[in-house]
């Protein structure tokens, strides 16, 4: 059936539409967009397209500068370093870990955490605040530090930096949820939902959650920069991701060594923590600010 | 005939738990009233007089201290039956739309709750709601923020209509619509009652659609109830000097405006 757009002449965009018009208006965030989804792309598919492992060692070509270089070869685009691994395919693996890692840190932590501050925030008197307090001393704690008492006790590694850094991310998105939640439930769409006959749980999942998921994208996109940062700062101290392993911070500390030979070494993993980072960054400010334009319409 | 609704001394006291605030009560003293099928009653009063808690009884938000409210001779202790039978109108039509659903899983969500209808089933009967109030099938696709307030307006009196209740109880419903829209809002649900049948209850601060189309009328002053009685009668022979007062201020604004 052919759609004519004779009476749709006013278009009514739905709140998350609305969102993104707004969205688009900032260039910079959008440029933000296209590199994040050029950095989640690499991370899905990147892998397959490398023809070295990130651990293969090629001993004819140690330290051999990026492809862009006059003594570079094409073979190693982005070089080797000091015992003759490709670089473009550590840093391609390194953004793997990295950000894979971090994205699932923040989902988990965004999980626990809203469960929590939701069950707070329907809760009343003293339950609901032990409730919201319970995890808020790990907030005057900085994360790296929490992740170095963590890791003291139970040892270095991944794994270990990864509960500390999902530890440390969840009373933000306790209390962001908590304080959303109390703000919706006072409005009257609730009581509204209430007198259909609601339970307290339906309430949240089909009334307020709906007009909570904004807020979580943003607060999401903040605290994957930070993880993104935590993770790699803790490889470069050798507290987390151990020295094999392509992790873009471990790789940084690794080529400590031979940064002065090398600085390619060092300067191309930086590069895509930066650009990750900065990436991020932008999206989520973007996201904010759209947000709030949509908000205060 | 039976009165649709008996209400029978109903009163609410709240009890200040915390140690620390100012110990404020608010209360209602005991309320009796009856309402038939296809009658209008009107509840009047200042700010503050417990207008507005009363509805909120009758709807079931705040559990009443004492007293008991009986639907067609029968005690409301079902809750599902409860929530079908007597529908609530907000006053502010836009608070009570939830933002990020569309109109239409807005309007389904009664309907799953409370009836066993199928999903097109569900579909029809939101269409058909849409329909009696006056908007297109249309619309249920539409968002909170693309409806003017009239709009929003029949949306909440179809969310209220759409498990066929006996009662509304409306609290306020045309006090923020401007006078045009609200003529059309009080026609709307005036031929509603008519056609349906429904007991009607509400608010409102303005005598002269009090006077239009309410039959009874319920002053309450303080959380007392001060009179009730049928319109004319309360109108043309008040007995308290409050009601009184309501009706002379009302009378001074109409014989200015002439």
């Amino acid at each position: 059936m052919p759609k004519s757009s004779f009476y749709d002449e006013e278009f009514y965009p739905s709140p998350v539409r609305q969102t993104w018009n707004e969205f688009q208006r900032n260039h910079i965030a959008l440029a933000g967009l296209w590199c994040l989804g050029f950095f989640v792309l690499l991370v899905l598919l990147g892998p397959w397209f490398l023809p070295f492992g990130p651990l293969d060692q090629n001993t004819d070509a140690i330290l051999l500068p990026p492809a862009w270089d006059a003594n570079g070869d094409v073979t190693h685009l982005f070089g080797t370093d000091g015992i003759g691994r490709d670089l473009l395919t550590r840093v391609v693996h390194g953004c793997q870990i990295t950000f894979g890692v971090s994205f699932f840190l923040v989902l988990l932590a965004m999980l626990v955490g809203c469960s929590i501050g939701a069950y707070a925030g329907m809760s009343h008197g003293l339950r609901a605040s032990i409730i919201n307090h319970l995890l808020d001393a790990i907030m005057a704690i900085p994360t790296l530090l929490i992740a170095i008492i963590i890791v003291a006790i139970l040892g270095t590694g991944l794994m270990n930096s990864m509960w500390a850094i999902t530890l440390a991310l969840i009373p933000q998105f306790i209390h962001h949820t908590r304080d959303m939640v109390r703000g919706e439930y006072r409005k009257e769409y609730v009581t509204a939902a209430r007198l259909d006959g609601a339970s307290d749980a339906r309430i949240f999942f089909h009334s307020i959650l709906p007009n909570m998921i904004e807020m979580l994208v943003v607060k999401a996109t903040m605290a994957l920069s930070v993880a993104i940062l935590d993770i790699s700062a803790l490889g470069f101290l050798n507290l987390g991701a151990q020295s094999p392993s392509p992790e873009l911070g471990a790789m940084l500390s690794d080529a400590l060594e031979t940064a002065y030979v090398a600085p390619w070494s060092i300067s191309l993993p930086g590069a895509a923590i930066f650009l990750m980072v900065l990436s991020i960054n932008l999206v989520g400010d973007g996201l904010r600010t759209a947000l709030k334009n949509r908000v205060n319409q | 005939m039976n009165p649709l609704l008996t209400v029978s001394n109903l009163s609410y006291c709240k009890k200040d738990k915390s140690w620390f605030a100012k110990q404020e009560r608010f209360s209602l003293a005991p309320v009796s009233f009856e309402l038939k099928a296809g009658e209008t009653m009107a509840i009047m009063g200042e700010n503050g007089s417990g207008k507005s808690l009363l509805a909120k009884l009758l709807v079931g938000v705040a559990r009443p201290s004492a007293g008991e409210i009986l639907l067609n001779g029968e005690s409301l202790h079902d809750k599902r039956q409860r929530f079908q039978a007597i529908r609530m109108i907000f006053q502010h039509s836009k608070e009570s739309l939830n933002p990020a659903l569309t109109l239409g899983s807005l309007l389904e969500e009664p309907l799953i709750l409370n009836t066993d209808l199928d999903a097109r089933e569900r579909k029809r009967k939101i269409e058909e709601t849409l329909k009696l109030v006056g908007m297109l099938p249309e619309h249920q696709y539409f968002y909170r923020h693309m409806l003017s307030e009239g709009q929003r307006q029949r949306v909440a009196v179809a969310r209220a209509l759409i498990l066929n209740p006996q009662v509304l109880v409306a609290d306020e419903p045309f006090a923020a619509l401007d006078p045009s829209v609200r003529s059309q809002t009080v026609n709307l649900l005036m031929k509603l009652q008519r056609d349906l049948g429904l007991g009607f209850i509400f608010i409102s601060h303005n005598l002269g659609i009090v006077r239009h189309i309410s039959d009874r009328i319920l002053v309450l002053e303080a959380g007392q109830l001060v009179e009730s009685g049928k319109t004319d009668v309360i109108f043309n022979w008040p007995k308290s000097d409050y009601t009184r007062r309501l009706i002379h201020a009302y009378q001074a604004l109409i014989s200015r405006d002439d």
